[in-house]
């Protein structure tokens, strides 16, 4: 696959799209990608969301930026599409502590709290959470193919892997 | 509520905050070159106002493989300090400290556990320079914390101050500096307060 043809989903933001085109983000590090796929229409999705949740900040205008609202528009946008939600499963990487600290920062464990608010949003809309790839200490960039629903994640010095 | 509006920085506001890079930068990059006895210059810092997809675009692409040191500022200024250098810069640099021969394989992506602690202090020099001489400028208190290290992309590395920033707004306000020789080292310094501290700066230098 040419890099090329792939579409790039940079850091807040969403994507969806048709079979045979491929979704990409590049170094995932806190953040969430999580790719939605209807494997019957082939319809895919992928969501690079940074923050939990959109209820704890007043300008929450980019809904892409939050796992909550984020969820619910890369649906909306799949739906256009064909994508049948019903027939929605997902599958999601990241959600890393890059850096490891002895300070108390809440923030430094966002990625933990990301992967949490991604799979609480994602039971609350019945969409079936087939495989994942996250925490750990490293950043991970991913190419979801809607051809096949395989999601690659690769890392520095690590083995590609296929979920 | 912070009084500083991202979106309407004034002119005057931006060379401020340049100017404290400058300084900032300044002496860190002297007491990094003290350090190694090398010769190193610094460009002109950029204070940049970005979408948080165009971040990592500031250095490379996404992917490009950095080593990244990271502080979390206390006291009376709040936010982020990250360090970033190319691996062979990071090789070049601990090659030197450590008085070792640069190897030909100069991209290796690993370090042993000896260089890591080397660069990491090269962290604590060069962080304490920088916050020194903006401390003293605004005469505001300023700790950090103990660096912390990660080789991985730089998307991934940017992402934690991206998210710490993505609370206020869908940009990222920070001071960059660039420095190093030529061909040898190069490496970025970025200062990234919280809104808060923003303010106080600004409002310490008599904005």
């Amino acid at each position: 696959m040419n890099i090329n043809s792939m579409i790039k989903v940079g850091m807040g933001d969403l994507k969806a799209c048709k079979s045979p085109e491929v979704l990409t983000t590049l170094g995932l590090g806190s953040c969430v990608g999580v790719a939605l796929y209807d494997p019957v229409t082939k319809v895919s999705g992928l969501l690079h969301c940074m923050l939990p949740d959109s209820k704890q900040f007043k300008n929450a205008s980019n809904v892409a930026k939050y796992a909550d609202t984020g969820l619910v528009e890369l649906v909306n946008q799949m739906e256009k599409l064909g994508a049948n939600k019903t027939r929605l499963v997902a599958k999601i990487a990241g959600g890393a502590q890059m850096f490891s600290t002895n300070t108390n920062n809440e923030n430094l464990k966002v990625g933990q709290r990301n992967v949490m608010a991604v799979k609480m949003k994602l039971s609350e809309m019945r969409i079936k959470l087939l495989a994942e790839d996250t925490g750990l200490n490293f950043g991970r960039t991913v190419e979801f193919y809607s051809e096949t629903g395989k999601y690659k994640i690769k890392a520095v010095g690590k083995p590609e892997k296929l979920i | 509520m912070s009084k500083i509006n991202l979106e309407e920085l004034s002119d005057m506001q931006f060379d401020i905050l340049k100017e404290i890079g400058n300084i900032g930068a300044g002496n860190a990059t002297t007491a990094l070159a003290k350090m190694l006895q090398m010769k190193m210059d610094m460009s002109v810092p950029k204070v940049a106002l970005l979408p948080f997809k165009d971040i990592s675009q500031l250095i490379g692409s996404e992917d490009q493989i950095v080593v990244g040191i990271l502080l979390d500022m206390g006291g009376e200024i709040n936010g982020m300090m990250m360090f970033l250098f190319d691996t062979k810069s990071a090789h070049h640099l601990v090659n030197k400290l450590m008085m070792q021969e640069d190897v030909v394989d100069d991209y290796a992506t690993d370090f042993t556990e000896m260089e890591m602690s080397a660069i990491s202090e090269i962290g604590n020099i060069v962080s304490g320079s920088y916050l020194t001489a903006l401390a003293s400028l605004t005469n505001l208190k300023v700790q950090a914390s103990v660096p912390s290290l990660t080789v991985d992309m730089i998307g991934a590395l940017m992402s934690v101050p991206a998210s710490e920033f993505g609370k206020y707004g869908d940009k990222l306000l920070l001071i960059q500096s660039q420095f190093g020789e030529e061909g040898y080292v190069n490496g970025y310094f970025m200062l990234i307060p919280e809104l808060e501290s923003y303010d106080k700066i600004l409002s310490a230098l008599g904005m």
